[in-house]
């Protein structure tokens, strides 16, 4: 497995090692969301059968084998040929999903068939019992498809906003910091636009013994340490 | 360095990787096959950054941007890419026909669940017309029977079938035999067990059949028709159960592999036989539908079976040989 995972906790992110020696994090799909995509992917999917029936058949024969073919390539390559796109089917790409190889790269040609091909074994013996049975017993939510391609269905990420720090005046911490404490204050002033005035107070205000202020006062305090730490003292 | 210093430093470089990741990031068949050169060169640097950001100290939304960056330039980077239909055809001339004689065991495996039960259910059959009923339903027999009797101007099509066009049964035989012969490899997955099932019932009917209608003495319709695709078709099928095979041979006997590396590995080296499979039952569709149908006397198309037999052999023994040094 080339999959590994580093911590002890109980989580859904995988790390994934590179040649560069960094740790890329990959976070998993579940059973119920990849349930839903292919809910969303199969009504997508009996609306083009509708749809191909409805065209072809006015064209007699060539008609009714252009839709024979059609059904043929949408029940076999329909995946395939939106993984090869851009890593999701529709109803994947809707739910936030892409499909990867487990080291992190784009899914490959013969992985993308591969883990399509054998749809038909999850499928037995009813609406995916095997797979779904396969994903609970697997750390990684794989089902046999995803085990034989060595692929996983992980969220994509979303598009990410770089908020500015809030301005406050620069202080130096009066204690020394782990940089854990100092990447922690530094997250404080990043998530400060996205919190409430109370609940900034609140948080600034666990502070106390650090920072000896309170109220909105705290919160400058905490902003004013996150400044310094990240731009200096000049 | 402080954090802002740190961006202010790096960002246009980020940035540059950025658009290169952008352009190589649009439709594989639009973009260009080339990298740019400076990427590989721009992603180590943009590594040593993001190592550097999180060892120091600096804010999580950076890290992130730059773990995002990172995650994007290893995809790029270690992708395969380009020259597709280059790799066709060195798929057909040589990756098929080699990776099939690799395989030669589990090859002989499934021609042997396909064929030994196909001639003795066949070869009984034929003498004892009743039998048949044992492996299908009166109404498949006598569709059977009605498909080939020697008065049906269009052999191979039931009266009700008759009136559809070439057309429309080639896209019949492409939906209806390339599904069965994906299914045979997927069964695979099934330790084995749905493949063998698949290929041994195969044998079953279609020999039971055979041997049947050549009982009634139906020999003048049903063996022009089926002789022109029966190599591609009954061989496409037994290299599909080939490929299943070997997937169920990683569930049942993983050797030095873990077993989930074992499924792995056989499923990733059986995947061209699923295709060359795929490739020759389209061919056989073709030529089931527009050939085999066709109204050419039977003498000719007796010649023209043995001569795609004949070939089909002769690719699959000689194809690929001697290139770099495979077998």
């Amino acid at each position: 497995m080339s999959v590994n995972q580093v911590t002890p906790l109980i989580d859904t992110v995988r790390e994934h090692e590179t040649p560069e020696g960094i740790r890329l994090e990959l976070r998993l799909a579940g059973p119920v969301v990849r349930a839903c995509a292919w809910s969303i992917d199969m009504l997508i999917r009996v609306i083009l059968y509708g749809g191909v029936s409805g065209i072809f058949a006015f064209f007699g024969g060539i008609g009714t084998s252009l839709m024979l073919i059609m059904f043929f390539l949408i029940e076999w390559f329909y995946p395939v040929l939106f993984e090869l796109y851009n890593g999701a089917s529709p109803g994947k790409k809707a739910m936030g999903l892409v499909v990867i190889q487990d080291n992190g790269t784009p899914i490959t040609f013969s992985s993308s068939l591969i883990r399509n091909l054998l749809r038909g074994a999850d499928f037995l013996p009813f609406l995916y019992a095997t797979g779904l049975l396969s994903m609970l017993l697997n750390r990684n939510f794989q089902r046999l498809g995803d085990l034989a391609a060595g692929t996983l269905v992980v969220y994509r990420e979303q598009a990410l906003v770089r908020v500015q720090l809030p301005e406050a005046e620069r202080r130096r911490p009066p204690v020394d910091l782990s940089v854990d404490e100092q990447r922690e204050l530094i997250r404080f002033a990043e998530r400060c636009p996205q919190l409430s005035r109370d609940r900034q107070i609140e948080l600034a205000t666990l502070l106390f013994p650090v920072t000896g202020k309170r109220g909105a006062a705290a919160v400058q305090e905490i902003l004013g340490y996150a400044a310094w730490l990240t731009r200096g003292n000049r | 360095m402080k954090q802002e210093q740190f961006e202010a430093r790096y960002q246009p470089l980020w940035q540059r990787l950025d658009e290169q990741l952008k352009q190589q990031e649009s439709f594989r068949l639009r973009r260009s096959a080339e990298l740019p050169a400076d990427l590989p060169q721009l992603y180590r640097q943009l590594c040593n950054h993001y190592a550097l950001s999180r060892s120091r100290r600096y804010s999580p939304q950076l890290v992130e941007y730059l773990h995002r960056l990172v995650l994007r330039g290893h995809q790029q980077l270690y992708t395969r890419r380009g020259a597709w239909l280059w790799r066709l055809l060195t798929f057909l001339g040589r990756d098929f026909p080699v990776s099939l004689r690799m395989n030669r065991g589990y090859f002989a495996v499934a021609l042997a669940l396909f064929l030994l039960p196909g001639l003795l259910v066949g070869g009984y059959c034929m003498h004892d017309d009743s039998f048949i009923y044992s492996l299908m339903s009166d109404a498949e027999v006598s569709n059977m029977e009605e498909m080939y009797r020697p008065d049906n101007s269009r052999p191979g099509r039931t009266i009700e079938r008759s009136a559809d066009s070439d057309f429309a049964m080639f896209g019949f035989y492409i939906y209806n035999n390339i599904g069965i012969g994906f299914r045979t490899f997927a069964m695979g997955i099934l330790a084995g067990v749905g493949t063998v099932f698949t290929l041994f019932y195969n044998g079953l009917v279609i020999g039971g059949v055979a041997g049947y209608l050549t009982g009634l003495g139906y020999t003048e319709t049903f063996w022009p028709f089926v002789s022109g695709h029966s190599s591609l078709e009954l061989t496409a099928i037994v290299i599909s159960g080939t490929a299943g095979l070997m997937v169920g041979r990683g569930v049942i006997c993983p050797g030095q592999y873990s077993r989930l590396d074992a499924i792995k590995r056989q499923a990733g080296s059986a995947i061209p036989l699923v295709m060359g499979a795929g490739l020759m039952l389209l061919a056989a569709a073709f030529i089931e539908a527009f050939w085999s149908a066709s109204n050419m006397p039977n003498a000719i198309k007796y010649i023209a079976a043995a001569v795609l037999w004949i070939s089909m052999i002769l690719y699959f023994v000689y194809a690929g040989r001697g290139t770099s040094g495979t077998r």
